[in-house]
């Protein structure tokens, strides 16, 4: 039930929304703010009753909606996708609270779509059926194509069909992959009626047999992949990041970096790794070879941005590089890590939009060149700004160090990977963050007021302290006390990682591998 | 006797009452009374297709010979839902002709008498059995098209597009008759459920049969508008009458569609398991699927540059008979029923998105580009709402009707073992993406330009309709699809 809430209220509220006179606007605003707090409340019982111990999906509900097609209404969370449903509804009010000042026009729409969003971006991390979460797949893209084109900066509309057409080329084709997968298994495998099942958790059982050809299971992945791939986004593909990011409201980017590209990386565990298992050890190195591009490559364009906003959007790329690498490390540290280090981002890097937006509010310039001893007249205001930046740099103590650490350790240890080379790459981006983020930080925070314009800059309002104090807290909670975080997921991570160690076992590319069976019989328990 | 008799109810009404109109028109020259004539007429059709639907299956099980129609017409529950798909098609232009007409200074009562008769020839077409059924339902069909689609005599435009249909038409239905000579000639029959027995047991004539089939095709992809017998459609449904161009594409080339599933299913597969022909089923199955992928493309592609609103829609609507032809070349119930849905759903959001047009337009104004839409939504917010649900059903994103249809027909096809024709459909709708997307953009991100007055009253009904369809069988389409695939036999 707890579920069920969590994803509808933003529904409702949003259906509530239309029939709202659009002249009242601080009833529109506080309204979509007490919904989407009411949904974090709700996401609280939720959380409360999750049981970690737990490896299968809890708050399981299904109800049949394309008989034919065995299609359903089919949603549950488990260890990995808990955490990411909080992000969601803990970002979700954040973005609304801080949407107050930043947009002025069409209240009404706004906050509509952001709530259809939320609902939307829910529904991906909760769906159980290939269709239903295809469906909230393609369902995210049409609020944020608004918000990016109505509500942003001057090339908007550039960016907003960039978004969409990079979004939807990869969605397609997973589309077809979903249907083959469920003509296969629900046709020729479970006979079913209609020939057709997409109900995830059948045809993840059926897939657990080492049924399908690896040939097909390839390209099934590939299909896969790509789709997730772009929302991540990986290196070739991240070209429609930075400007979607740069011209997006300070909300949008928010939503776009705290939740959206989880949706990627999420997709990534879920279907990729846990369907198709033996072609994820088969491309582990190479979508690692890509990360690590990634990583380095953000890095170091973020080092000549001289807009902030775009250095934070390339220094997303490098940070859900780390992600990559973590997943495809296919070992417990490198899922736990990259799982907390959706999180991390989400907050981090979610609070450097926040920060820049705040700046942008005051100024409507996001160069740095224009800024420049900001400290001195908006003390707290640095404050955040750096804790942010150290945590995005990945200090130990904050929450950066826990989720990189473990990624990089995964990478490390990976019997799939089976080199170092990958760590040690890796962890030059973690170098570069520093020069970089340090770099701009500086710029805009320390130093004498050189621009007049600067002398007369509020520091934050009750408003913005509201919203970032909480992502502080659970940036230095992160930090310092992420056992707790990490309890949610370990068992989770910890089965699905031997599921694909013991499915792959009997693969020619296992038997040559000395690493990957001593790597199973330490870490899984695992005999065979 | 008096079961075939209920099972005819809808043609019954439809030819009985189109003729009624002609008259009473003749005699009272009152278009309220008219208009609202030709709107029962639809829908006690309508009403009646549901009672017919509890006789066809014992008008089926009786002997050819002891009917009435001696065979020439079919019974099968699928073609009733296809007469639904019409009548509904034309209950929707109705509404909105009237006032569509009265901006353009021209009412005459035989437009809705046209209307009328047109979705008599396209029940014809649904229940026919016998392959001169078939085309005197087309030519029915498609004679009152010609006089609609010409209806606006004073503009150039109008009369252009209605010389041109009608002689590529023309052009066509010799392509048709001539095939249907030829393949009587090689078979002495021209009853469907009779040819499809005599080709699986193999005594015809090949050579004229083959000739006969591929004229009959050829003929049929006139109809359709596919590739490469595409050509006229942009110009015609550009040319006519707005709420007629939203007509034509949807429920004529639903219409169409279905003749070449009859084709395809009584003539062209049952000869899959035997070599008798010069080539076999799977080689039309073949061609058919590349003429498909080619007017997704082709139709997509010139799309792609449209400026005018309605063109685009035109080459758009051509795309969409590519996404049809799927289902054809899938070929079992699966693509049927596909094609069943996306006919519905296609119907909703293509004659939505026309009618919108012809609710902008003025007599002055004859077409709305895509830059006339700039800033649309601040004036209008409901209307551009509404318009960005049809493009956006029309590009297949999810929960909308136009997504499940193309999920089903991509169902079909990929089960039919035509993967790569599910692929290419895949990149055509990222392509056609694009120009959808494209209106929205225009009606929500550009500056205001122009000043539309949308009218409200019945044009708006029936947009009303059209969105709530589009809704619907985007939320629930389970009931749509469980009623077709109960009807297929």
């Amino acid at each position: 039930m707890e579920l069920i809430l969590t994803l509808f209220i933003p529904l409702l509220g949003a259906i509530v929304l239309l029939f709202v006179n659009r002249k009242k606007s601080n009833f529109i605003k506080y309204f979509s703010l007490s919904i989407s707090v009411l949904t974090f409340v709700v996401s609280l019982l939720l959380l409360s009753k999750f049981d970690f111990n737990n490896t299968n999906f809890q708050f399981l509900t299904e109800a049949l909606w394309i008989e034919r097609l065995n299609a359903g209404f089919r949603i549950g969370v488990d260890g990995i996708s808990i955490l990411l449903v909080m992000l969601t509804t803990f970002i979700s009010p954040i973005t609304i609270i801080s949407s107050f000042s930043a947009i002025e026009k069409r209240n009404k729409e706004y906050y509509f779509l952001l709530l259809l969003l939320q609902f939307a971006m829910t529904g991906v991390f909760v769906a159980l059926d290939l269709f239903l979460f295809y469906i909230f797949w393609e369902l995210v893209l049409i609020p944020m194509y608004f918000i990016i084109g109505l509500w942003g900066g001057k090339n908007r509309i550039y960016s907003a069909v960039k978004f969409f057409i990079y979004t939807v080329v990869g969605s397609l084709f997973m589309l077809v992959a979903i249907i083959w997968l469920g003509l296969y298994v629900g046709g020729n495998i479970l006979q079913m009626p209609g020939g057709f099942t997409s109900n995830f958790l059948q045809i993840r059982e059926v897939l657990s047999r080492n049924i399908i050809p690896i040939e097909i299971e390839k390209w099934l992945f590939l299909a896969f992949a790509l789709s997730f791939c772009i929302k991540v986004p990986l290196f070739p593909l991240h070209t429609w990041l930075p400007d979607a990011h740069t011209e997006a409201p300070t909300p949008g980017s928010v939503i776009l970096a705290g939740i959206l590209l989880k949706l990627g990386t999420y997709g990534l565990i879920r279907f990729n790794i846990e369907l198709f298992p033996h072609s994820a050890y088969f491309y582990a190195p190479y979508i690692s070879i890509l990360a690590v591009i990634g990583i380095i490559y953000g890095a170091l364009v973020s080092a000549v941005q001289t807009d902030v906003k775009r250095l934070v959007a390339f220094s997303s790329v490098s940070h859900l590089g780390f992600v990559v690498l973590g997943i495809f490390s296919i070992t417990v540290e490198g899922m736990q890590g990259a799982i907390i280090q959706m999180v991390n981002h989400g907050l981090s890097t979610g609070m450097l939009f926040l920060a820049v937006g705040i700046l942008y509010e005051r100024r409507h310039t996001r160069e740095i060149a224009e800024y420049g001893g900001i400290a001195r007249v908006m003390p707290a205001f640095s404050v955040f700004f750096g804790i942010a930046m150290l945590a995005s740099v990945g200090l130990p103590g904050l929450n950066g160090f826990v989720g990189e650490f473990l990624c990089l350790l995964g990478a490390f240890k990976s019997p799939v990977l089976n080199s170092y080379l990958f760590s040690i790459f890796a962890a030059t981006g973690v170098i570069f963050a520093a020069v970089y983020l340090l770099t701009m930080f500086q710029k805009v925070v320390f130093g004498p007021i050189t621009n007049p314009n600067n002398h007369s800059l509020k520091d934050l309002n009750f408003r913005e302290w509201a919203y970032l104090v909480p992502i502080v807290i659970f940036i230095v909670w992160i930090g310092v006390y992420p056992k707790f975080f990490l309890n949610y997921s370990e068992k989770t991570v910890k089965s699905v990682v031997s599921k694909v160690h013991n499915q792959t076992l009997g693969n020619a590319s296992t038997l040559n591998n000395p690493n990957l069976l001593k790597y199973i019989e330490s870490n899984l328990g695992a005999k065979k | 006797m008096m079961y075939e008799f209920y099972a005819l109810l809808p043609l019954v009404f439809l030819s009985f009452s189109s003729l009624l109109w002609l008259v009473v028109d003749g005699i009272w020259k009152n278009k309220n009374l008219n208009f609202l004539g030709t709107f029962v007429a639809l829908l006690v059709t309508f009403v009646s297709v549901f009672i017919s639907l509890q006789y066809s299956d014992i008008v089926s099980g009786i002997e050819r010979n002891q009917l009435v129609t001696k065979g020439f017409l079919s019974f099968n529950g699928f073609s009733y839902y296809f007469d639904l798909v019409f009548v509904f098609a034309g209950i929707l232009t109705l509404l909105s002709s009237r006032d569509y007409q009265q901006t353009k200074y021209v009412e005459l009562n035989e437009f809705y008498t046209l209307i009328l008769i047109s979705v008599f020839g396209m029940t014809i077409i649904s229940h026919s059995n016998n392959l001169l059924t078939l085309f005197l339902g087309i030519e029915t069909m498609s004679l009152s098209f010609y006089v609609l689609a010409g209806f606006f005599r004073k503009s150039n435009e109008s009369v252009e597009s209605a010389v041109k249909y009608f002689v590529l038409g023309a052009f066509a239905t010799g392509f048709l008759v001539y095939g249907i000579a030829f393949i009587y000639g090689a078979t002495r029959s021209l009853y469907f459920d009779e040819l499809s027995l005599l080709i699986q047991s193999g005594s015809f004539q090949k050579t004229y049969f083959t000739i006969g089939l591929v004229l009959v095709l050829i003929g049929l992809a006139f109809k359709i508008a596919a590739f490469p017998f595409h050509q006229w459609a942009a110009d015609v449904y550009t040319g006519s009458p707005t709420t007629i161009a939203g007509f034509m594409s949807t429920a004529g080339k639903a219409s169409a569609i279905f003749g070449l599933y009859l084709i395809a299913r009584y003539l062209i597969f049952p000869f899959s398991g035997i070599e008798l022909t010069k080539f076999t089923s799977s080689q039309v199955q073949l061609v058919i699927a590349i003429i498909s992928a080619l007017t997704m493309l082709v139709g997509n592609f010139i799309a792609l540059v449209q400026k005018n609103v309605k063109r685009m829609l035109a080459y758009s609507s051509i795309a969409h008979a590519g996404y049809l032809l799927m289902g054809i070349v899938a070929n079992n119930p699966e693509g049927w029923n596909a094609i069943g849905f996306y006919s519905l759903s296609y119907l909703f959001m293509q004659i939505g998105a026309f009618l919108v047009l012809a609710n902008l337009e003025t007599a002055e104004v004859d077409f709305v580009t895509m830059e006339d839409f700039s800033g649309f939504s601040r004036k209008h917010p409901f209307i551009a709402g509404t318009m960005s649900v049809f493009m956006l059903s029309l590009a297949g994103i999810p929960p909308l009707a136009g997504f499940f249809g193309k999920y089903l027909l991509f169902v079909s096809a990929i089960k039919a073992g035509y993967l790569w024709l599910a692929i290419i459909a895949v990149i055509a709708s990222i392509i056609s993406m694009y120009y959808y997307i494209g209106l929205i953009l225009y009606m929500y991100f550009k500056e205001p330009k122009l000043d539309f007055s949308p009218r409200l009253g019945l044009p708006l009904v029936s947009i009303l309709l059209c969105l709530v369809g589009t809704i619907i069988l985007g939320i629930v389409p389970q009931y749509i699809i469980d009623f077709t695939f109960s009807l297929i036999r």
